[in-house]
């Protein structure tokens, strides 16, 4: 007899992972003499309930959107991105460095200018490894890891010696024409939180993946390209082409980031402000299953993963987010293999 | 420029080639067992936290377990549970570090190496960690390439069924790369503590990146991986020398990682990674 399946087994595996690392982390906060009960309490108290912390949460959430689809899209083409980093890096520098240029670009047109730069330099970033990978078969883990640390270095070179602001780490403000409005002031609500306008840009950009990865030609080449190249290439798609390609859109992605911090936030690129988002965006996408909605309830999670961390560091280090965030992934890598070798096992014996 | 090659200048060539030699030497166990280790940065900052710590001989053979718990046993995907490994790896240091020392960025000053004294007439060698380093990379030669286990290890690599066939333990192997991978690693921990007296947050500061490159370069052998350390030493140690191009620092220190790509694509005599690194070995169900 067979019962019709409801195919609810994607979400065990991250549900379980976070359960799994929220019962680790208790016994980490036992071990150094707090009561989870209290440490996590204060937790969700804090991070829940006004919108000022709702504001915060999503402040938090607005870069792992961008981070977490850049990886997402690199997962379904087949192909690790781990430049995320390098590539938000890079293409946060050219957005302030464009929203700083007002004497040459038109007012109206400067946002979406420095918004297109950002975007650019990223994908440039990706580019790079992917040509490589597509031209002489170099391995696009490594690659892209390199990436990162040059994109760092030379950001970082730049901002020391050529654009700096005296005393500090950070560039010159950009122009106000640039700025992207904060929600407190346009809305009301959030008072004080700086969430702004870069979260509906990331909503969007959300769903336009969606609908880019299942609903458009060039996604689904994307996404037959990734589940095999040998049966892409045999039905016409141009691997090579699609290589760059997935890489150029991954880190065009990531090159967002800076309208949050730059654009809607500090209004000037810092060394630094990233906070390893570019890492964090490979467990929000894996633990949304590389899917571009799923990714915005995993930022969300992460995002109150990030805030939550903040409200409780006066009992127990912070540092304790980076450590669920850890176990997370393992945890998420391990059990979909378990789920889906216990799955196959379940079918053969059904089949014999 | 004369002042340029003195033996201070040779010693610091040394004291920053020992953290990218000694875990490019790892990973070279570990790749050729056909395992990506990308956590040797994590790894490097835990055992450097450990060493203040006091703990390190138990420290890092054990992440060297855990890797191979994760990427031998449950098969999990290599390059994702490295980034985990290096994510834990900040967070737990940190942890720690404000648990022991109250301070999440610093710890207490721990006391530095014994120097060896009756080598006192040559400065150099008065580094315990320099020799023990030189004398790794020669057994690690010869373990590699003239022993039965090294022969084992590089057919688990390139060609894990056709080993298998032949009777050998596929995953044993792999997890014997891993540990030597995490004891050598290690070690480089620890020399990051020692001679700096303290631990701080994040200093490893992706030296296990640049030994990942050294790695790269020195084509998956132990001596071009040290001489590839010794390299990246060199460029670094010359820019700190030269006041006038210490403005230039951050640029000279993207050499390891501009060279590694140019290397990985072919432009530098041919440089293949053991065929079958990166991809679980699944035993055939009998």
């Amino acid at each position: 007899m067979r019962l019709p399946r409801v195919n609810f087994y994607p979400l065990a595996g991250p549900a379980v992972a976070s359960a799994v690392s929220f019962a680790i982390g208790a016994l980490l906060i036992l071990a150094i003499g707090r009561s989870p009960v209290d440490v996590y309490g204060l937790f969700f108290s804090q991070t829940f309930g006004n919108s000022y912390v709702l504001g915060q949460v999503l402040f938090r959430a607005t870069p792992l959107m961008f981070t977490g689809l850049a990886a997402a899209i690199s997962f379904r083409g087949g192909l690790f991105n781990i430049g995320a980093e390098g590539q938000l890096t890079v293409g946060a520098f050219l957005t302030a460095l464009v929203g700083c240029s007002g004497h040459w670009i038109p007012s109206g047109l400067l946002m979406p200018a420095a918004l297109v730069a950002g975007s650019a330099g990223g994908a440039l970033w990706g580019a790079i490894p992917g040509f490589l990978k597509a031209r002489f078969g170099a391995h696009e883990v490594i690659n892209t890891i390199m990436m990162n640390f040059i994109g760092t270095a030379l950001v970082s070179y730049l901002v020391t010696n050529v654009f700096l602001v005296p005393a500090t780490v950070h560039t010159p403000a950009i122009a106000r024409a640039a700025e992207i409005p904060r929600l407190d002031l346009l809305t009301g609500a959030f008072q004080g939180a700086p969430v702004n306008l870069s979260l509906l840009l990331a909503l969007c950009v959300c769903y336009a993946s969606y609908i880019f990865l299942w609903k458009s030609r060039p996604g689904y080449e994307l996404r037959a390209t990734g589940l095999s190249r040998n049966a892409a290439a045999y039905a016409g798609i141009d691997v090579a082409r699609q290589t760059v390609l997935v890489l150029a859109v991954s880190g065009g992605l990531a090159g967002l980031v800076g309208s949050n911090f730059v654009l809607g936030y500090k209004h000037y690129f810092e060394l630094g402000f990233s906070e390893n988002v570019g890492f964090i965006g490979i467990a929000v996408a894996l633990l949304a299953k590389n899917h571009p909605l799923g990714i915005i309830a995993t930022s969300l999670f992460f995002g109150i993963l990030g805030y939550g961390s903040l409200t409780i560091n006066t009992v127990v280090p912070k540092e304790l987010a980076n450590i669920l965030e850890a176990i997370m992934i393992m945890f998420v890598i391990v059990l979909s293999r378990l789920v889906d070798r216990w799955m196959l096992a379940v079918q053969q014996k059904s089949a014999a | 420029m004369d002042a340029l090659f003195t033996l201070a200048f040779l010693t610091q060539i040394a004291r920053i080639s020992i953290p990218y030699a000694l875990p490019a030497l790892g990973a070279t166990f570990s790749e050729r067992g056909g395992v990506v280790n990308i956590a040797l940065e994590g790894i490097l900052l835990v055992s450097a936290f450990a060493t203040t710590a006091a703990a390190f001989v138990t420290g890092s053979p054990m992440f060297g377990i855990l890797c191979g718990v994760i990427c031998v046993t449950l098969k999990a995907d290599q390059i994702v549970s490295g980034i985990a490994v290096n994510l834990f790896a900040v967070g737990i240091t940190k942890f720690s570090c404000q648990l022991l020392f109250n301070s999440s960025s610093n710890s207490a000053r721990i006391a530095g190496i014994e120097q060896w004294s009756f080598l006192a007439a040559v400065p150099v060698l008065k580094n315990p960690f320099l020799i023990t380093t030189g004398l790794l990379v020669v057994a690690s030669h010869i373990l590699l390439f003239r022993t039965k286990f090294g022969l084992r290890l590089r057919a688990v690599g390139e060609h894990p069924e056709a080993a298998d066939s032949l009777g050998v333990n596929v995953a044993r192997l792999r997890y014997a790369g891993l540990i030597m991978c995490g004891g050598l690693t290690g070690l480089a921990g620890a020399w990051l503590a020692v001679d700096q007296h303290s631990f701080t947050d994040g200093m490893s500061a992706g030296r296990g990146f640049i030994a990942l490159a050294a790695m790269i370069i020195g084509k998956w052998t132990p001596i071009g991986a040290l001489s590839a350390a010794l390299l990246f030493g060199f460029a670094e140690s010359l820019t700190i020398q030269l006041e006038s191009a210490s403005r230039y620092l951050q640029l000279v220190q993207m050499i390891p990682y501009l060279l590694t790509m140019i290397v990985l694509a072919g432009f530098i005599g041919r440089s293949t990674a053991p065929a079958s690194v990166g991809i679980p070995y699944e035993k055939e169900a009998i």
